[in-house]
């Protein structure tokens, strides 16, 4: 029987269901300080940064995420704060209430460059690069697509060959992020043993990274192609623990677990915007939230923002436990990002004309989705890969 | 240098607050408590003050069990200690009892040289507890501080009035509360929130501190609430249509408030 006289607890309207009673007082502060960060080195430039192209200061706002501990903060030891998943999750929701762009910098930061050389790296690249990555006095990207091999990176063309103790690597990278202001690039190749990583310093010859312009999508975030000509490497830049595309792969598998919770900020920040104007803008001599339309929209959003939420909080619990599978990774970026674009694109009609400003967060989160359905494997890929875990079959070829 | 930090657990201020029908208590049931943002820059100022010298940051805070949460999240920000002083009998304490239970609790802390306190809570918002306090340690107090200094055994403060900004300085141990002029408070960095976890938290009772419960709570107050009513709706403001003189009406507006 439930106790009748029990006072309800008053309803969040952004937190519908209470999912919040899920979470742990440290997770609540971990969130919290994200929160509190981006309101004062993010929000208040983001959309500035989004028009123009170009981030401000990288180097200054990569400390300023290093300093809160957030690069690598899923990662133990080398200075490197050692938070749960779940943690790193709610970090990256928050931190996409910003701007995708932002968080991308600290996934490809965290997850893919510092997790590479933390997972399969030798004991001296850790102690040269991690601590210095953890801090954000170096920034790192990850290239693994090429301009003529996206989904299919088992296909690349990028070379490492030997000559005597060297390497010596040849090829390009196509849409690296961080590419152009990084100081360690950890570059995936295919050699003589197979696909192999090496970390490679820009500063060697041989190596430059070129901005990609003309983005629509995720334009607070550094794109680059990674020229690769004739670059020389000692024999201890290979990453030594791993051979194949399972390096590379598991790196992905912790970036897009990110995305699983981070796609849902920009969703929960384009409905709170859409709510918000609702209840203040009138047509017809009434509130746009008073027009059954509209509530019904905002109903579809919320739904689906706690499902998404209660998705990722799953999946979050089962990576700490050590049972998350990569097919539900999978699962979880492919609804989430997926319905987190089509919250932003809703949300967008509510704002009419406004919807189309950048006065506004609600385009520049729908425009940075289309970015992020696509990297990390796209819809399709994740579909096929679901399609797979339940057929048995693969339609990949 | 030891310092004690008197904090808080208040209602968020983004929620609805609302009171007790039966003794006029602020209501703090399944509403969601916080730190009082007016003692985040006390605890601050403490942390700078350890961090330039050495010694160690205690924080204190009376209080139900969720009042905990305030001492932790003072921990998280980086003090070295807490103390929850959680009884039944306190319930409906007033300022004088409130200053009464804190000034045991700091005795039994041991002498701390600095005792900090932000300048009023942020749901009572009395601002008379550190004067109480003070008075009870037997030790000078300074109050309203936005700037404090402290070396050889003097605290300098800056206390800003409407007129004019005076120089005060108070010989140790002393009280001295704080404005949020003082600094910008920190959030808590990841290792804090870890590192907290692994802080030592005592919980003490009225019995612990040989208080008797007579001397306490609601019966024993000597003011209380008598009744509350819900404030009316705020009025819609002025509207000024700008004929031109939009600007000059506008300063008239805000002069004949004392804005300007
Ligand atoms: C802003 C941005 C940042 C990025 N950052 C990085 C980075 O830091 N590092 C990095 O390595 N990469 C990065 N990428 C690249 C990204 O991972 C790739 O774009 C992605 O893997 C898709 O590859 P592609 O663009 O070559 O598309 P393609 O693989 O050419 O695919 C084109 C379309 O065909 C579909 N398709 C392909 N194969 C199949 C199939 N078998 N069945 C059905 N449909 C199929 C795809 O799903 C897609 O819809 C980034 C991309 C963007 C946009």
């Amino acid at each position: 029987m439930s106790a009748p006289t029990k006072k309800l607890p008053p309803i969040d309207p952004m937190d519908l269901a209470g999912i919040d009673d899920l979470l742990s007082d440290e997770e609540k502060a971990v969130r919290d300080s994200v929160r509190r960060l981006c309101e004062t080195v993010v929000d208040p430039f983001v959309a500035d940064w989004f028009e123009r192209g170009e981030i401000d200061d990288p180097r200054g706002l990569a400390k300023e995420l290093g300093s809160l501990g957030l690069l690598g903060m899923h990662l133990e030891g080398y200075g490197c704060a050692g938070m749960t998943a779940t943690d790193y999750g709610l970090a990256c929701l928050e931190l996409e209430a910003s701007d995708s762009g932002v968080r991308s910098l600290v996934s490809v930061q965290g997850s893919l460059a510092m997790f590479a050389i933390w997972r399969w790296g030798s004991e001296e690249q850790k102690q040269e690069w991690l601590p210095r990555m953890a801090t954000g006095e170096a920034i790192g990207c990850f290239g693994l697509t090429e301009p003529d091999h996206g989904s299919d990176p088992g296909s690349m063309r990028t070379r490492a060959r030997r000559d005597g103790d060297d390497w010596v690597l040849d090829g390009r990278k196509m849409w690296i992020t961080n590419g152009s202001i990084s100081d360690v690039a950890v570059v995936w190749a295919r050699t003589d043993e197979g696909i192999r990583g090496f970390v490679v310093p820009t500063a060697s010859t041989g190596f430059s990274a070129p901005l990609i312009k003309h983005k629509l999508s995720l334009r607070a975030s550094v794109t680059s192609e990674l020229v690769l000509d004739g670059v020389r490497l000692p024999a201890d830049a290979v990453l030594p623990e791993v051979r194949g595309l399972k390096g590379p792969l598991s790196c992905l598998n912790e970036a897009r677990y990110g995305i699983v919770w981070g796609a849902l900020g920009a969703a929960r920040s384009s409905l709170d915007a859409a709510r918000r104007y609702a209840i203040e803008r009138e047509q017809f001599g009434r509130p746009l939230a008073a027009f059954q339309l509209t509530q019904s929209k905002l109903a579809d959003m919320a739904l689906e923002l706690v499902k998404g939420q209660l998705l990722a909080l799953h999946l979050g619990r089962r990576k700490d436990a050590g049972t998350l599978r990569p097919e539900q990774v999978s699962l979880g970026k492919l609804n989430n990002v997926r319905e987190a674009l089509e919250i932003c694109r809703t949300a967008r009609t509510v704002l009419g004309a406004n919807g189309i400003s950048l006065e506004f967060p609600v385009i520049r989160h729908m425009n940075n989705l289309e970015s992020v359905l696509t990297y990390e494997g796209t819809v399709e890929m994740h579909t096929l890969v679901v399609g797979q875990a339940m057929t048995g079959e693969s339609a990949f070829r | 240098m030891n310092i004690v930090v008197c904090v808080k657990h208040v209602p968020d201020a983004q929620s609805d607050r609302t009171f007790n029908e039966s003794d006029s208590t602020t209501d703090r049931e399944g509403v969601d408590g916080l730190l009082s943002e007016l003692d985040e820059y006390a605890v601050e100022a403490a942390l700078k003050l350890v961090e330039e010298g050495e010694g160690e940051v205690t924080v204190l805070t009376i209080g139900p069990a969720q009042a905990a949460d305030a001492v932790k999240k003072a921990l998280q920000m980086g003090a070295d200690k807490g103390v929850h002083v959680s009884d039944e009998a306190i319930h409906g304490s007033d300022a004088v009892a409130t200053s009464l239970v804190l000034a045991e609790a700091i005795r039994k802390i041991g002498s701390p040289d600095l005792v900090l306190t932000g300048m009023a809570s942020t749901d009572g918002t009395m601002g008379v507890v550190p004067a109480m306090l003070a008075e009870r340690l037997g030790v000078p107090q300074v109050t309203y501080a936005s700037e404090l200094t402290v070396s050889d055994g003097t605290a300098t403060i800056r206390r800003d009035g409407d007129t004019a900004s005076e120089t005060i300085v108070a010989t140790l141990p002393a009280l001295v509360s704080v404005t949020d002029q003082i600094n910008e408070p920190r959030y808590p960095s990841f290792k804090g929130i870890m590192a907290a976890k692994k802080k030592p938290v005592e919980t003490w009772s009225l019995a612990d501190l040989g208080v008797d419960a007579s001397q306490v709570g609601l019966d024993a107050a000597w003011t209380k609430v008598e009744s509350f009513t819900k404030r009316p709706p705020r009025q819609q403001g002025q509207i000024v249509t700008d004929e031109g003189d939009g600007g000059t009406r506008l300063a008239e507006f805000l002069s004949a408030q004392k804005f300007i």
